[in-house]
């Protein structure tokens, strides 16, 4: 199953023409403590580069952008009650939410593990 | 002057240090054609406390203060009885003279007051959950609407004829630049509200309806109908208090289904003060909390383990969320806040339900007496401390005629709602504890004598 | 809760702290702890004693509320007690140095206070007969000359609430100039420095808002701004002088080029405290700018509130600013300019942001402190803000990075920020051991454009042994932030409170009191929210 990452941080786990959407352990270790993660409504429309959740610490507030076009089937609920999955399993069980793949052309743009570690390493 | 404490050698030293020869070296940056040379002219230099005591004591004199005579005006703004402990403790220093709470370690004192209050007004309202407070009540109603907004993703707005006219001119100004559908009218001279009407006249496109509890003709009613048909459609039920203490006696608008209950405080622990500052009450559901505008404080633990108290969920507000805050509030009123909750502490629930109980006792004594005026009458079936007599004649200027007999009569609907002459003849009377049988009797009189 | 709790205070609610297991109540001598109001009262408690009334039939209909509402009374000496306990685990002016950036939390004169509560300005109602008023009318008119004088202003709307909603009225007057122009501008340029209320404002009321890029000085990008200017611009947000402590000096070009551009020009006023009586923003082409009375003008701060922000207006947004005003005749007389006469004396009103007509009580305040320092007064207010300011700057920008020290001297406050520590050590390091030195600590990481920054504005009610003490004291606190000092990672040590678990709180928000769900003095708290 192949993974890919966008520069905002996100990753995205591509499972036939079903995706998973997350943000990558770098980018939860740069907003600290999780408190708060808005998902987005099952059979919302996105559109690549458009919201699609908002993740909040203490003190700040961000957005989740859509890596790519597609309808939202799933949010991850579990985050509602407990948003330090986040934290302590970014790239797993603190998953956001799935959506379909509305062009999965789109995913050829976005980079695999080794070039996101080596975007990071750069910032 | 005796606000200043440098002095002209302080001056010297400082600037010394600082690297400056003179004190213009600091504005170097203001362009020198706009910098001033002297005081500005056409305004007096400084004064001594006395004096400047003088002149506001004068000024202070040409009004006619509500203490000064019988008293019956509402509308929006009640006058009670404040005790003496309220306004001696919001005057401590550590209070009067604090900042909003940011610093949690050394600001508990205001933290866990805001907390009671939250409780407090929580509780109050029949609602889960209330927040730091607002500016006032006008602009809690607006906030309200726009928090409907938010949560149903509808932009109508449904409001009874009974809300008060300036909450719904505020509406109408925010309305016209954030594109929000506002339904609203002037009331009718009936004894009911229009609830049923609103009731029926929900939809699937509507936000909210707002209304007034009791209304801005003292009418009171049961939203329970009401609360049914907004939730069926989708809806949230607004419902706005302007005077808390009817909760004393009456059922609150959280019991009868209302999703988010908003009004002014002032009736409870805030003087009238010409209108304000006042403290403006939100509250709602607890599943609406993460929309709501606002402070609000929350319980946590400090490193040693202790109870302590924080702001929270600032992630809403414009200092993190800049134009996507829920609301560009930046304050609370929390002077007013603390008013409000050391009155309520003083009376806690018993003398809440006994003060709500003299309000209705002595408002129903007037009614029965004003109504034997000759050709007035009371047009509410129901109502609290606050009812609205209709005259044989304009009020407005009956208001007036009983002002130059020392008698502040009530609220004439002419200055509420000057362009409709139908309502010209209604008279909003407002009859609190701080009325006595004989200010009664010298209004009824009074009347009498106007209208022969 | 329905039962009176007369034990008051219960000491296992306190045992989990280590520090406190000295003493049998948790308090430390003067240092008390204090119970909630749901713990210590009863709901069959009353602090009022009322008259006796006869009461008839009720009038309500079928609306008597029969549930328990649960609110809590005291006594009035408890209540006393227990607030005058609350009061003592806040820091406040009264106590010491205040040195919030942008704040301007200066002393508040006690004659302020004895003004607004004389009966003729505390206990009038806003709906008396205009007749009976006319004392009150004159105050609000006697104000709003005063900030038009000492602005060089056209006009001013004193209704706004506060700062933030003076914010939104200025914004609403732009908004319904070029309505009246017919033009749809639709973009406000705000600088990144800016107060969160400045974009979180344009964006209700439907402008986007885009940034305005800044000089390595820290100051407005004068030709940046000129090439993003168009038609489709409806103006600026500018705050002067600036969140870094800085004049824009170019202000006037600004202006200029805004207005040239056929855009109007917002200034923040939260730093009037810096100039007022030595420039009126009026003479730099401001068309619109909110002043906090609660800042320049010493109404208290109230912790947290009421504020009040009326706004003062160019010749361009006059005609558009709200109603109701307080309007002098020439006979003498005052009427209030509202709804009935607004169509004939007010006819461009954007219409009405409150009810009533503002914030009176704050009006009394501000009015009275005027009067007492005189136009000569307020000149050295700004003098000496800025003077121990910069006397701040220069006595700690070796100690700390102070990014702006080669623009020219700050005004009323001074920047600082947090590199240069040791690995691990932050400003929030720096604020919380200034707290330990009995100060409340400065603003911090605001604004957002320098890292980890400190903004310091010590106001001109300070006195210079009280700026030598803060400034050894921050030294002090800075050199184990250098030094990487481990004590001040836990600090505050001598506070009411230890630093609060603010992650827990916003995970699980507690936001109102409930009843222990187990038997009567077993700390248990529930949830709210989520529902």
């Amino acid at each position: 199953m192949p993974r890919y990452y966008t520069e905002e941080h996100e990753w995205i786990d591509v499972d036939g023409d079903v995706a998973t959407v997350g943000i990558t352990d770098f980018a939860q270790g740069q907003l600290g403590d999780i408190v708060f993660v808005e998902v987005p409504d099952t059979g919302a429309e996105l559109s690549q580069g458009g919201d699609a959740a908002v993740v909040e610490s203490v003190k700040a507030a961000s957005d989740v952008y859509a890596p790519v076009d597609g309808t939202v089937t799933e949010g991850n609920g579990q985050l509602e009650e407990d948003p330090a999955l986040v934290n302590s399993d970014p790239e797993g069980e603190g998953w956001f939410f799935r959506m379909t793949l509305g062009d999965k052309g789109q995913l050829d743009a976005l980079m695999n593990a080794t070039e996101y570690k080596a975007f990071c390493d750069n910032l | 002057m005796r606000y200043l404490p440098l002095t002209a050698d302080d001056r010297s030293a400082m600037l010394g240090v600082i690297g400056a020869a003179s004190i213009d070296d600091l504005f170097v940056d203001v362009p020198a054609e706009a910098r001033l040379d002297g005081p500005i002219p056409d305004l007096p230099n400084q004064a001594s406390e006395l004096a400047v005591e003088r002149h506001m004591g004068a000024l202070a004199r040409r009004n006619r203060a509500a203490g000064d005579g019988p008293f019956f005006l509402g509308a929006g703004a009640y006058r009670h009885h404040v005790p003496a402990s309220v306004d001696h403790l919001i005057q401590r220093g550590e209070f009067l003279t604090a900042y909003t709470p940011y610093q949690p370690e050394i600001a508990q004192g205001t933290l866990q007051m805001l907390f009671e209050f939250q409780s407090q007004v929580a509780r109050l309202l029949g609602t889960d959950v209330a927040n730091a407070s607002m500016y006032d009540g006008s602009t809690a109603c607006w906030e309200a609407v726009v928090m409907a907004r938010r949560i149903t993703k509808r932009a109508k707005a449904l409001f009874s004829t009974g809300v008060h006219p300036h909450y719904r001119s505020v509406a109408r100004t925010m309305a016209k630049y954030t594109g929000d559908v506002l339904v609203e009218a002037d009331p009718e001279l009936v004894p009911g509200t229009d609830w049923a009407a609103l009731a029926a006249a929900v939809d699937k496109e509507v936000s909210c309806v707002v209304v007034q509890y009791p209304d801005i003709l003292g009418r009171i009613d049961d939203m329970a109908a009401l609360a049914a048909a907004c939730q069926a459609s989708g809806a949230l039920l607004i419902a706005v208090v302007t005077e808390p203490v009817a909760l004393g006696l009456i059922k609150s608008p959280g019991e009868m289904g209302a999703d988010i209950v908003v009004g002014e405080g002032q009736s409870i622990g805030v003087g009238l003060q010409f209108g304000g500052p006042y403290v403006g009450l939100f509250a709602c559901k607890a599943k609406y909390v993460r929309q709501m505008p606002g402070r609000l404080c929350g319980e946590t633990v400090d490193a040693n383990g202790k109870r302590g108290f924080v702001l929270t969920l600032s992630t809403r507000e414009q200092h993190i969320r800049r134009e996507k805050a829920t609301s560009n509030i930046c304050t609370n009123s929390g002077l007013c806040a603390l008013a409000f909750s050391i009155h309520m502490t003083l009376l806690g629930e018993a003398g809440l339900r006994q003060l709500a109980s003299i309000n209705h006792g002595r408002a129903l004594a007037a009614a029965e007496q004003l109504a034997k005026v000759p050709g007035v009458s009371v047009l509410n079936s129901a109502f609290f401390n606050e009812f609205t007599l209709l005259l044989p004649t304009a009020a407005r200027p009956v208001v007036h005629q009983l002002a130059e007999r020392d008698i502040l009569g009530g609220v004439s609907l002419g200055r509420l709602y000057p362009d409709n002459e139908g309502l010209e003849n209604g008279l909003v009377v407002a009859v609190t504890e701080t009325c006595t049988a004989e200010d009664i009797a010298a209004f009824a009189a009074a009347l009498k004598e106007v209208l022969a | 809760m329905s039962t009176p709790n007369a034990s008051g205070w219960r000491p296992e609610m306190n045992a989990g702290g280590a520090d406190d297991s000295t003493t049998f109540t948790g308090n430390r001598a003067l240092m008390l702890e204090e119970p909630l109001i749901f713990e210590i009262g009863s709901t069959e408690t009353t602090g009022v004693d009322f008259d006796s009334v006869v009461i008839g039939r009720p009038q309500i209909g079928n609306l008597y509320r029969t549930d328990a509402i649960g609110l809590p009374g005291l006594s009035e000496s408890e209540t006393i007690r227990h607030y005058t306990r609350l009061s003592r685990q806040n820091y406040a002016i009264d106590l010491g140095l205040f040195p919030l950036g942008s704040c301007t939390m200066k002393h508040n004169p006690r004659l302020n206070e004895k003004v607004a509560r004389m009966p003729g300005f505390a206990d009038i109602h806003p709906l008396q007969p205009q007749e009976t008023v006319q004392g009150a009318l004159a105050v609000i008119n006697e104000l709003a000359m005063w900030l038009i004088k000492l602005t060089g202003m056209h006009g001013v709307a004193m209704t706004p609430k506060a700062g933030a909603h003076g914010e939104l009225c200025g914004i609403l007057c732009i908004k319904a100039a070029l309505e009246a122009r017919g033009e749809d501008r639709r973009v406000l340029l705000v600088p990144e420095s800016a107060h969160g209320t400045n974009p979180a404002t344009a964006a209700f009321a439907g402008f986007t808002v885009e940034d305005i890029p800044a000089t390595p000085e820290g100051r407005v990008d004068l030709e940046a701004l000129k090439a993003r200017l168009g038609p489709d611009v409806a103006g600026v947000m500018i705050t002067n002088p600036n969140t870094c402590g800085l004049f824009e000096r170019d202000m006037k070009a600004i202006s200029d080029a805004v207005h040239a551009a056929g855009g109007y020009v917002y200034c923040d006023g939260a730093n009037f405290n810096a100039i007022v009586g030595k420039v009126r923003p009026g003479d730099l082409g401001v068309d619109a700018m909110h002043i906090n009375l609660h800042k320049t003008f010493s109404t208290p701060h109230g912790g947290g509130g009421p504020g009040s922000g009326p706004v003062v207006l160019s010749e361009a947004l006059s005609s558009y600013g709200p109603i109701p005003y307080a309007a002098r005749y020439a006979d003498g007389s005052f009427k209030l300019v509202e709804e009935e006469s607004a169509h004939v004396e007010h006819p461009e009103t954007f219409g009405r942001m409150t009810a009533f007509h503002g914030q009176m009580g704050m009006f009394t305040r501000a009015l009275t402190y005027m009067l007492s320092h005189g136009a000569d007064g307020l000149k050295q207010v700004a003098e000496d803000a800025v003077l121990n300011a910069n006397y701040i700057l220069r006595s700690l920008d070796d100690v700390l990075e102070a990014p702006f020290c080669g623009s020219g001297p700050c005004m009323h406050e001074a920047l600082f920020t947090d590199n240069g520590l040791a690995e691990g050590f932050s400003t929030l390091d720096i604020a919380k051991g200034i707290i330990d030195e009995g100060y409340h600590p400065m603003t911090v990481y605001f604004p957002l454009v320098v890292h980890g920054a400190m903004l310091i504005e010590p106001t001109e009610t300070e006195s210079k042994a009280v700026l030598d003490q803060f400034i050894g004291a921050l030294r002090s606190v800075a050199l184990r932030a250098k030094n990487g000092d481990p004590a001040l990672k836990s600090a505050p040590h001598f506070a009411p409170r230890a630093r609060l678990d603010e992650t827990a709180a916003a995970r699980k928000p507690v936001l109102a009191w409930s009843e222990p769900a187990v038997a009567p003095g077993t700390p248990s708290l529930s949830e709210i929210g989520g529902s």
